[in-house]
């Protein structure tokens, strides 16, 4: 059959978020990290063990327990938040910048039939998925250091995808926002590392001033935290589902942000 | 009659302060290789991104295989196959990697897949290399593979913007035996160039592009003879004969311009003993183009 002939492509009505346009673009997300699986691995499982030396271990030794929780037990679930933070964030950033500014990589893909909906989406869908399960890595490290393993640690995968969901966007609508990759220094320093710090992974947000406190309760990776421990350690209650609406509502909000941003950059 | 494959009409696109197509009439008829000849700057790329909807034009009509744009460019960019002027592979991916993520994008059929990856290497030429990764490909066999990626899914129309520029005489030929192989199979293209010798060499039809829209349009020999006539003398000499010589030209109302050590004098047949002497040589696309612009082209 020569070039010219009829495509075996089925043409038909098309409509918003088509699976076959998510697929593919997940697809080659999925290739790509064929290539790099190795590292985004090692950093995932290295990064929770050297919080857990450092806080379990290290302050864990002056402070034994956090409210009726040992402190192992609410660092390595606190630590949770931060490697879905950081492996949702930073790719959020980093790959939409890099894959839009320096390898043009989404004009291919939007020469293709796929819209900025399909393309965003995919994308962010892609870094909740690996954010909920490298969700799961503190926890296995934990349970090395002496976590007790239960059921409920497996709905972090969930809790996960659901946080990440929304850093993911947040990440992407940073990334159409920022004018250099400078730029999200800016943000690393002055929104990300306080963010982690003032969401209860490390100490609890009773221990603050009033008005952080305050603060904290908007900072979706605090819902996150609650939700994790009160999955992995046995506490679920009527509480978590505003906890849970939170975060789908940050994971909605960033997600239609995204798109908008996004789109206003690469549909000129 | 078949229904053309582009039909552009009224468009208009600015950027700030800048025109970039301005009043663009385009109709490129099914099974013809189009070129759209301009210089830098004359609106070529804006066209193909308005043709892909990755821009939107400001006003004016445009539809791609009978769909309009941009309500229905999704279902257009189905059955066309986009070739960028700048390189957009992903580096750390094979050839075959890439060339079956692009077979999914274009919702080729699964069972389809293995054949269709196996056919655009072939066209490329990339058979050998299908496991090579594009970062250790060289620059005529990444865009190679940029073809080979545009026609995955067998498209009814494709868009080459700029294929061969800053390629090397080597592989810019290469490419045009892949263009052209391409046209003799019925497949419509649209190709942007601002190289005079791609563009009579390999389209059916010629559109000249300035400032954003088509100022002239016909196949190669009607552009040349509508708009530099037959015969061309070349006049060399000093710059002072040069400067003497581009005068008289004026003077007369001939049709001149400079072209390197020598002024050339357009539809040199049509004027009789006047003529200064000089080379005859028959007029050519780049005669006519300049004679269309005032601009000299690569």
């Amino acid at each position: 059959m020569s070039a010219g002939e009829s495509a075996p492509v089925e043409v038909r009505r098309v409509r918003r978020l088509e699976p076959a346009a998510l697929a593919g673009v997940m697809t080659r997300d999925v290739v790509l990290f064929g290539r790099y699986w190795k590292a985004t691995t090692f950093s995932s499982i290295v990064q929770p063990t050297i919080y857990l030396l450092a806080f379990a271990a290290g302050i864990g030794a002056l402070v034994h327990r956090v409210g009726h929780f040992s402190y192992l037990d609410y660092v390595a679930t606190g630590v949770v938040a931060t490697a879905v933070l950081f492996s949702s964030a930073f790719p959020g950033m980093f790959n939409t910048f890099v894959r839009w500014r320096f390898q043009r990589t989404y004009d291919a893909l939007l020469a293709a039939p796929v819209d900025v909906e399909e393309l965003v989406t995919a994308e962010i869908l892609w870094i909740a998925l690996r954010a909920g399960v490298y969700g799961l890595a503190p926890l296995v490290v934990g349970i090395v250091f002496g976590l007790h393993p239960t059921a409920g640690m497996l709905l972090v995968v969930p809790i996960g995808f659901l946080t990440g969901f929304g850093f993911a966007g947040f990440g992407v609508l940073l990334a159409a926002i920022a004018k250099t990759i400078d730029n999200f220094n800016y943000v690393t320093s002055a929104v990300l590392t306080p963010m982690f710090l003032v969401a209860g992974t490390f100490f609890p947000i009773t221990s603050l001033p009033a008005g952080i406190r305050v603060a904290a309760k908007f900072n979706p990776l605090y819902h996150c935290v609650q939700l994790v421990r009160d999955a992995s350690l046995g506490g679920l209650g009527v509480a978590d589902l505003a906890h849970a609406g939170v975060l789908l509502l940050f994971a909605l909000v960033m997600w239609r942000l995204a798109i908008w941003r996004l789109g206003t950059r690469l549909i000129d | 009659m078949q229904p053309p494959a582009i039909a552009i009409r009224g468009a208009h696109k600015r950027y700030g302060e800048i025109t970039a197509v301005n009043g663009l009439d385009l109709e490129v008829a099914a099974g013809v290789c189009f070129g759209l000849l301009g210089p830098n700057g004359a609106g070529k790329s804006t066209t193909m991104r308005l043709l892909t909807a990755q821009s939107l034009a400001d006003a004016g009509e445009i539809s791609v295989l009978g769909y309009p744009l941009p309500a229905q460019s999704k279902q257009a960019r189905m059955q066309m196959g986009v070739v960028p002027q700048l390189d957009n592979l992903d580096i750390e991916l094979t050839c075959r990697q890439i060339l079956s993520v692009f077979a999914r994008l274009y919702r080729v059929a699964r069972h389809e897949r293995h054949a269709a990856v196996a056919r655009a290497l072939q066209i490329a030429n990339l058979g050998a290399r299908a496991d090579t990764r594009v970062s250790d490909l060289s620059g005529g066999m990444r865009r190679r593979l940029l073809v080979a990626r545009g026609l995955i899914h067998r498209p009814r129309l494709v868009l080459l913007d700029e294929p061969t520029v800053g390629l090397d005489p080597q592989i810019r030929q290469e490419l045009w035996s892949l263009i052209d192989g391409l046209r003799s199979e019925g497949v419509t293209m649209l190709m942007s160039t601002h190289y005079i010798e791609e563009a009579e060499r390999l389209a059916d039809v010629v559109a000249v592009m300035s400032a954003g829209r088509v100022i002239a349009q016909g196949t190669p020999a009607e552009l040349v003879r509508a708009h530099a006539g037959e015969r061309v003398v070349e006049v060399y000499g000093t710059p002072e004969r040069l400067t003497q010589v581009s005068e008289l030209a004026a003077q007369r109302g001939w049709s001149s311009r400079r072209s390197g050590p020598a002024v050339a004098i357009m539809r040199a047949e049509t004027l009789g003993e006047e003529v200064p002497d000089g080379t005859s040589r028959p007029a050519n696309l780049e005669d006519a183009f300049v004679a269309l612009t005032g601009e000299e082209i690569e």
